[in-house]
């Protein structure tokens, strides 16, 4: 951490959504994300967790404080080198998969040569390859998730939001899809920011952890896991993984149960 | 719905067309209209003579640019209302209600605007079908999902870049269904149109038919509008739906 630059910095950041009833879904935030870093997020639904990726990712103005992604202010627009994976299905329902991944690439008028290499690679690196002409009418919602992480994918960004990527898969296949996330990280040294509601997922896959309250979101815990860079799912069975993901649930414990009405 | 029991729901509302044709022809007998098989003869007859294509011609032109004044029209009106919701909550309303009024009583002004003759056919062909294209491009765009537009924003799509990958394609297989519809009704309007005031086209000879008595005339003209009228609503229901199985 310490000889790392903060690659993404947070001070003061609040989210109010106007209207008559003025939600004040998020912050105060203060956060400094490193460069390389692999930061999770967990929190009680509701809690503001897809607000925060929201206006770190410039998709939302926040209400007040600031935000910078490399040095550079964040308004108004994504920064080029942010890409961005929603927690609903994103994918374009009249494009084929591989014209999905496609998609970033040719509208920045990529030679077709290079995208097509580089979408071959993200599709077979995501295990789409034998589903590259279908419709995403035709897969189901655990692909298509995977359809919108290779269409981030491609555009090489240096830093990667996910908002609940795995929500749609069953318990096996989100460890294995973390894994693909983890090597995907490795390979590209990209900085990620996911936002999950599995502790274990987040457990298993930072460097850090932060522990979100109920609205207004803001982090009431920040965990250190001490992984080596060269992780994987088999961590689950280390003794420490067991520490961590009680820390996580007591600091979550409290907050959880306010959630659901009974704090 | 398969293919193959597409084809049998087809043959069989045929038949049943037809007894009822052959039915009301027992009934109400030669002065109201001819029967079936006669009709037929008498229709593709029809179709040989220069004196109908002369006349069939002129509706096809009127209805040709009156198909593509609402589509264009329409598709503009539609993404424009959508684009800007206070425009589009004003407009939807009003042109659902104008939607329902039946537009014979529009007629007397888009003659007194247009004139006798092919613009005011056109006109009033428009004036069918194009409300509804620009209603359902209209309620596309409202209805597009907004991840999509917050996608093509995470992708730094610019405004003209959206529109065009993002938006138009979204709405596409909407616009589709909306064109469909008001292909249907511009050909009713334009036919109607004829009907009242025009010396020219098929809407003409269906009513000069009647004026004159010439039951054979009036029957076998409908007929190959109807087979006109049903073959291409097929055909742009059958683009319909394979737009919308993509998505
Ligand atoms: N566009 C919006 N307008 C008003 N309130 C909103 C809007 N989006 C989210 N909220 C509210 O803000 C809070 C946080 O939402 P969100 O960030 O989606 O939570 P999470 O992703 O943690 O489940 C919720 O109470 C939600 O109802
Ligand atoms: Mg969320």
């Amino acid at each position: 951490m310490t000889e790392t630059a903060a690659h993404a910095v947070l001070r003061g950041v609040t989210r109010v959504y106007p209207g008559t009833s003025q939600v004040h879904a998020l912050g105060p935030i203060d956060l400094d994300i490193a460069k390389g870093e692999f930061f999770s997020v967990v929190g009680p639904s509701g809690c503001g967790k897809s607000t925060l990726l929201d206006v770190l990712a410039g998709l939302n103005p926040p209400t007040a404080g600031t935000i910078a992604f490399e040095g550079e202010p964040v308004a108004g627009s994504v920064p080029d080198g942010v890409g961005v994976v929603f927690q609903e299905d994103a994918s374009f329902p009249w494009l084929t998969v591989r014209d999905n991944v496609a998609f970033g690439l040719r509208r920045l008028g990529m030679d077709a040569a290079e995208v097509t290499r580089r979408v071959d690679y993200a599709v077979g690196f995501m295990g789409l390859a034998d589903f590259a002409g279908a419709y995403p009418a035709q897969l189901s919602g655990g692909m298509r998730q995977r359809v919108c992480i290779a269409r981030t994918l491609v555009l090489q960004p240096r830093l990667i939001l996910l908002d609940e990527p795995f929500g749609a898969l069953d318990q096996q296949t989100r460890l294995l899809m973390g894994d693909e996330l983890l090597r995907l990280w490795r390979e590209t040294g990209a900085t990620v920011l996911l936002i999950t509601h599995a502790l274990d997922e987040a457990a298993m896959l930072s460097d850090r952890v932060g522990v979100m309250s109920s609205r207004p979101g803001r982090f009431i815990d920040l965990v250190e896991t001490g992984w080596p860079r060269d992780r994987d799912s088999r961590i689950v069975s280390d003794a420490a993984f067991g520490a961590i993901t009680a820390r996580l649930w007591s600091s979550l414990r409290t907050e959880s149960m306010k959630a659901i009405g009974r704090g | 719905m398969t293919r193959r029991e597409g084809l049998l729901d087809g043959t069989l509302i045929l038949l049943a067309m037809l007894a009822v044709w052959q039915a009301l022809y027992q009934y109400a007998g030669s002065a109201a209209l001819t029967p079936p098989w006669a009709t037929a003869r008498y229709a593709v007859e029809l179709l040989g003579t220069p004196t109908f294509w002369g006349h069939a011609t002129q509706t096809l032109s009127a209805f040709a640019w009156s198909v593509a004044i609402s589509a264009v029209l329409g598709i503009a009106l539609g993404l424009w209302f959508g684009a800007f919701r206070f425009a589009g909550d004003v407009a939807e309303p009003m042109l659902a209600s104008l939607y329902t009024i039946p537009k014979v009583t529009l007629y007397p002004v888009m003659l007194l605007l247009f004139g006798l003759g092919p613009s005011a056919k056109i006109a009033f062909g428009v004036i069918h079908g194009m409300i509804p294209v620009v209603l359902f491009t209209l309620g596309a765009v409202k209805n597009i999902r907004p991840v999509l537009l917050r996608a093509a924003r995470s992708l730094r799509l610019s405004p003209m870049q959206t529109a065009r990958f993002v938006l138009v394609p979204a709405v596409l297989p909407e616009i589709a269904s909306g064109l469909r519809v008001g292909f249907s009704l511009c050909l009713l309007g334009v036919l109607i149109g004829e009907m009242f005031a025009s010396q020219r086209g098929i809407g003409f000879l269906i009513i000069n038919g009647i004026n004159s008595h010439n039951v054979k005339l009036t029957t076998a003209v409908t007929l190959i509008v109807i087979v006109f009228a049903v073959g291409a609503n097929s055909a742009l229901l059958a683009l319909d739906r394979r737009l919308h199985h993509r998505g």
